[in-house]
């Protein structure tokens, strides 16, 4: 069997408890179980995670590049949509 | 320990005064780390694909430091492992088996984990002085004994080809399965027979779920003049240790 017949599965790994799950990279595998521990011997190694997800990357749904334009460029130009101008009122501690 | 002639052997079957760990065990235990360690090794620039090739590595790192630790009971660790001759050694001759094909590994890792597992399992339940070696490797072997098994199943029921290599690498190592339950002096607290029954069962059913067969064969050669555990290897065990020692042998003393 060679790499070409294995599909290729993207790894998220969380780091801690109460952080979410963070993309690590990805990997070729036969199936989930073992994509799973490649995983662990890939990417957590050095004590990096507690969790680890792993997820068949043509189960992924991706923006193109192409599309960047229409997808990304209005944001630029619309400061006014970041908390910046949000005035905290007196008082309040925990926002 | 303070560094010794190459002929160290006399000194190892006595305890070792500062520890009270008995040496020949912890010789055994750490050439079996050891030994392994450095076949697995050998599969680096060569694994059938990079993800087991780091799967096996660092199975290799992990028998590397355990042997690290029940060698430095027994005296220097690098005299140990590079300056033995090879009749001084006691690994079992299992694990010094060569690589083989990737079956034939899987193999191996399959009689040797289970094995492994079961027996630091005991260890660490224990108070003897391998109780907290033990506590640590038993995680570590319960994982390459999952990632033996996990691939057992895949080869054992995967494509014809993969079955018949597999079922043949089985019977191939299955004559050196025998040796791994004779009694080592100073594991004195291992119930070697609840041992050998626990293994048979292992092995039973995975080998089943795998739709593999456990080999019949006798599960030691008739015509062996001993076994590892004695210091009696097989034939490519010589050539392995030349390889492993002859760096340390050619430049005595050499640091990176």
């Amino acid at each position: 069997m060679t790499t070409a017949d294995w599909p290729l599965w993207e790894v998220f790994v969380r780091s801690r408890r109460g952080l979410s799950h963070t993309h690590a990279g990805s990997l070729h595998a036969p199936d989930a179980e073992m994509a799973l521990r490649n995983a662990r011997d890939l990417y957590t190694r050095r004590g990096e995670g507690v969790s680890i997800w792993v997820v068949p990357s043509a189960a992924i749904t991706a923006s193109s590049p192409d599309e960047k334009d229409p997808f990304f460029e209005p944001a630029a130009d619309k400061p006014y949509r970041h908390p910046t101008f949000y005035e905290i009122p007196e008082g309040v501690k925990h926002l | 320990m303070t560094a010794q002639p190459a002929d160290t052997r006399t000194s190892l079957t006595t305890v070792s005064r500062e520890t009270d760990v008995p040496a020949a065990a912890a010789l055994a235990l750490g050439d079996d780390a050891l030994v392994l360690s450095h076949r697995l090794g050998e599969w680096i620039g060569h694994a059938p694909v990079l993800e087991e090739e780091v799967a096996l590595t660092n199975i290799a790192l992990d028998l590397l430091g355990q042997a690290r630790v029940l060698l430095s009971m027994v005296g220097d660790e690098d005299e140990l492992a590079y300056l033995r001759e090879e009749r001084a050694f006691t690994n079992l001759q299992l694990v010094e088996q060569p690589n083989g094909d990737f079956a034939h590994t899987i193999a191996r890792q399959l009689y040797f984990s289970v094995y492994q597992h079961l027996l630091y399992g005991q260890l660490a339940a224990g108070d003897g002085p391998f109780a907290p070696l033990a506590a640590k490797a038993v995680k570590e072997t319960a994982y390459h004994r999952d990632h033996a098994e996990q691939w057992t199943l895949r080869l054992g029921d995967g494509t014809q080809a993969s079955h018949e290599r597999m079922q043949r690498a089985c019977e191939a190592l299955w004559r050196f399965t025998g040796e791994m339950f004779q009694p080592v002096a100073g594991l004195d607290s291992v119930d070697w027979t609840g041992l050998e029954a626990a293994w048979l069962e292992s092995l039973e059913d995975v080998l089943r779920r795998a739709t593999l067969t456990l080999p019949e064969g006798p599960r030691s050669a008739p015509w062996a003049a001993g076994a590892g555990r004695q210091g009696v290897h097989t034939e490519p065990f010589g050539r392995m240790l030349a390889e492993m020692q002859h760096l340390h042998r050619s430049h005595p003393g050499a640091t990176w």
